[in-house]
């Protein structure tokens, strides 16, 4: 593990100032990322700024019934938030559903939305590597690619986006803010998590030195009816093969209003605007749902390993909704 | 030893002086900002009950507490951990008296190789505590960020319950 220089950061105006003094600064919250990938040799951090004294830990009522969550609330804990519960039992879901206790007990929101796309072949160091080592090639491509992404792939990444958080986030419009060297920002989630196209290395639009602050939950009645479910090789602490968060708003049998959006299978958050569109408007049945799976996956790009990915995916997408029609939990 | 001297605020990279209070005693640890909390536990306070298994987040057998919470040595830096209370294995008998939950454990002998075993019984302890144990289904599910590579899982549930049903396993 390479020398680290480290800080603590007592306000976030300190915490950007501190990280300006390297230009290979990393924030440090739960840690359960960072620390793993600088011992693994992946990240090149060599001044860590802690900022777990910073006063982000609440989870606030918006106005309009959404969330405002800080970025230092520990995934348990926003878990656990009876808000949260309420209004979008798919962010507990997800939240609860990923890693184990003791890394939920640790891990921040920030640090979770921060976490790098990445494969086994990133982080064993060696093999080609388009992240870590920008025009080196993808050992996934033609390798061991079981758990790798089908959709918004590109001929240099394949990795998938671990978070099951940023999967239920994405479904609700989330917007993450954040305050840097340059002033405040908020980016819309989905605008946060660029596909790789030929620049798989640029995994978010932060700039050095730049914090997540908190993350705004808009309002969405929609929420409350919100399932995630998630299909894995093991029962529990294990990264998605596929999972859907999904909700459904219905009037007189038809589609008014839908919020799908799928984990383990891109390489980014995928929020499924193909099946909501072809959902709008028509019978919520299973049929409809069906359909609309078939047509989210259409442009499905499987591997050697992980075309079982496509069916799965469209079988996960209508069981999630079928959950949200009959109001069963998965 | 060289102590650091850096700028005001910033430590490291050399060895600095780190107070750590673990088990009720404070501890000062001259080491680098870089050492994980399970490392400085191991290897320069002679604490080694916290395992290393994977020290990479995966295994769960360094789980200790910080602050009342199960959480991983490995993956937590001993400079991030100054300033909050750290409990570890060697903290949680009362003297010579074992806890109900490293009885239990005996009882139901819930380990073969035991290498795992002081990680599972820091997160059984909270998992009681918690209210996650109501189930087999549910300790399975709360104590998955625990391996036992002796798959010693049925002794280790049993245990559990046991400590669950009679109601003394607080931490």
């Amino acid at each position: 593990m390479r020398p680290l220089t480290y800080s603590r950061a007592a306000t976030v105006d300190d915490a950007i100032a501190l990280a300006a003094t390297s230009s290979a600064s990393a924030f440090l919250a739960g840690g359960t990322t960072e620390v793993d990938l600088i011992r693994a040799g992946v990240s090149g951090t060599d001044h860590l700024v802690d900022i777990n004294d910073l006063p982000l830990t609440d989870v606030a009522d918006r106005s309009d019934g959404g969330l405002r969550i800080g970025a230092l609330a520990r995934m348990n804990d926003v878990a656990r938030t009876p808000a949260v519960v309420q209004r979008y039992p798919a962010i507990s879901r997800a939240l609860l559903l990923g890693a184990s206790e003791q890394l939920r007990n640790m891990a921040s929101i920030g640090g979770n939305l921060r976490q790098r796309t990445r494969c086994a072949y990133l982080r064993d160091g060696v093999s080609p590597c388009n992240k870590r080592e920008p025009g080196a090639g993808c050992a996934a491509l033609e390798g061991l690619n079981r758990g790798h992404a089908i959709l918004g792939t590109s001929e240099h990444c394949i990795a998938t986006h671990p978070s099951d958080l940023a999967v239920a986030l994405v479904a609700f419009d989330a917007v993450i803010q954040t305050a840097g060297p340059d002033g405040e920002r908020a980016i819309l989630i989905d605008d946060f998590f660029p596909l790789p196209g030929a620049t798989p290395e640029v995994e978010h639009p932060i700039a050095p030195g730049e914090l997540i602050v908190g993350v705004e939950v808009p309002g969405a009645p929609i929420g409350r009816c919100s399932v995630y479910v998630k299909y894995r090789d093991r029962q529990s602490y294990e990264f998605a093969l596929v999972s859907v968060a999904a909700a459904l708003e219905t009037d007189d049998g038809i589609v008014t209003d839908v919020r799908l959006a799928l984990g383990g299978v891109a390489t980014k958050p995928w929020r499924a605007r193909r099946a909501e569109a072809a959902l709008v408007g028509g019978p919520a049945d299973e049929s409809a749902f069906r359909r609309a799976a078939a047509t989210e996956l259409a442009g499905a790009d499987a591997r050697r390993h992980n075309a079982f990915k496509v069916e799965l995916a469209r079988r996960a997408i209508v069981r999630a909704l079928r959950h949200v029609l009959e109001g069963t939990r998965p | 030893m060289t102590i650091a001297k850096a700028r005001p605020g910033i430590r490291g990279p050399a060895r600095v002086p780190v107070p750590l209070d673990i088990n009720g005693r404070r501890h000062v640890a001259e080491i680098e900002p870089r050492t994980s909390l399970l490392d400085t536990l191991r290897e320069h306070l002679d604490l080694t009950g916290s395992k290393k298994g994977c020290d990479q987040g995966t295994c769960g057998a360094c789980t200790v507490w910080i602050d009342g919470r199960r959480v991983l040595a490995c993956l937590t830096l001993a400079i991030a951990a100054s300033g909050h209370e750290i409990v570890t294995i060697e903290g949680l008998a009362d003297g010579e008296e074992l806890h109900p939950m490293q009885r239990a454990f005996i009882e139901h002998d819930a380990f073969q190789c035991g290498y795992c075993t002081s990680g599972q019984i820091m997160s059984a302890v909270k998992l009681i505590e918690e209210g996650n144990a109501g189930t087999d289904e549910d300790i399975g599910e709360f104590m998955s960020g625990n391996i036992c590579r002796c798959a010693a899982y049925p002794n280790i549930r049993a245990a559990i319950r046991e400590v669950r049903d009679r109601g003394d396993g607080a931490a």
